[in-house]
């Protein structure tokens, strides 16, 4: 190596570029021209390496850094795959999951009405019989209402109304001094029954023989069925407060 | 003088003639290029402490080439290519450095 001669005297700096200076001048010794040789070699080489960096992205590379940058960009689209597969799953469980709350809302709605229509709590309309029943004399007992009421709801009535008073599970019947009386208030005469329902099967079931209508009848009393296309109650009634009741959960 | 020159056509006539690198030589070409770099350096400093010998820089030219492309070659066989390649680069560029320093100071005495 150059640099492994033995030490000379240190030259001044004006001695330095002197030898420097004069390294410059033309010589034309052979030796000279293989060092010539060399560094043309070299500056050739320079030249080619730096344009072939700048022109080749991928291709300067060694194979063994081409098959780590190849492993990372499998890895990474891998990666990218499973994301997107993760995503369209949550994006199909929100969908599902949207239509089934839209399908329990709708469910809850429809039997919200239905409740509401038995208990009392929604005014209702429908085909029907309109049933008259005239007491001048008072002589009917609180027995025979319920009889009748029983008889229309075996024959499938979905919503009864007395006298202007909506009839539900709480309704009572009971034996007044002046009359019949209904949740406590006395029945007007003659009283109207207006019943939602299937109104044939209503109006047979009423009049068949030994029924409430022959009950009634027997009691002194005159009844009228007459069956309508559009029974309308419009009478509604605030559920009781439940006290001592409550729901079991569904599944347990 | 010559050598001057010869650097100087080596430039232009790779400029001009835009040769590809075989594929064989792409990892040694350029450790090849800084060794070579690091012997220029070595000759002149050589120059300028008055010790300088043709034989003994065509010789170190030659040598530092070729022991640079066969020590990377041989790290490419191992699979340590990258690595020694890295190394290489290292040393012959702290040589580069401290030649540089010891020129600069034969010239500027700083």
């Amino acid at each position: 190596m150059t640099a492994d001669q033995p030490e000379r005297p240190e030259p001044t700096t004006r001695e330095s570029w002197r030898v420097l200076l004069r390294s410059l001048r033309p010589q034309a010794r052979p030796s000279h021209l293989l060092v010539g040789l060399l560094c043309m070699l070299l500056g050739f080489a320079l030249v080619t390496q730096v344009r072939h960096t700048q022109s080749s992205g991928l291709s300067a590379l060694r194979q063994s850094d081409l098959v780590q940058l190849l492993e990372e960009t499998t890895d990474h689209s891998r990666e990218l795959r499973g994301r997107v597969a993760e995503l369209q799953r949550t994006r199909d469980e929100l969908a599902s999951g949207t239509n089934q709350q839209q399908a329990a809302l709708e469910a809850a709605t429809e039997r919200a009405s239905t409740l509401g229509v038995l208990s009392g709590r929604l005014p209702a309309v429908g085909p029907g019989v309109v049933l008259t029943l005239n007491d001048a004399n008072r002589a009917l007992a609180a027995s025979a209402y319920v009889t009748v009421l029983t008889e229309l709801r075996n024959a499938g009535a979905e919503a009864v109304q007395v006298d202007g008073r909506r009839v539900t599970a709480e309704t009572f019947f009971l034996d007044g001094p002046d009359g019949v009386l209904v949740d406590g208030v006395l029945v007007g005469n003659p009283a109207t029954w207006l019943v939602i329902g299937d109104s044939h099967t209503i109006s047979q079931a009423l009049e068949i023989p030994g029924g409430a209508l022959a009950l009634v009848r027997s009691q002194g009393a005159t009844a009228g069925v007459r069956v309508a296309d559009e029974v309308e109650i419009t009478v509604t009634r605030t559920p009781r407060e439940l006290r001592f009741a409550s729901p079991v959960e569904a599944g347990s | 003088m010559i050598a001057v020159l010869g650097l100087v056509v080596g430039v232009v006539a790779g400029l001009l003639l835009e040769p590809t690198v075989p594929a064989g030589m792409q990892p040694y070409l350029p450790i090849a290029v800084i060794a070579a770099l690091d012997a220029l350096f070595g000759g002149l400093r050589a120059r300028l402490d008055g010790i300088f010998d043709d034989k003994v820089f065509v010789v170190s030219f030659l040598s530092n080439v070729v022991l640079a492309a066969l020590i990377v070659f041989l790290g490419d066989q191992l699979g340590v290519g990258t690595q020694l390649s890295t190394a290489v680069v290292v040393v012959l560029g702290i040589r580069i450095f401290s030649n540089a320093a010891a020129i600069r100071r034969h010239l500027f005495k700083a």
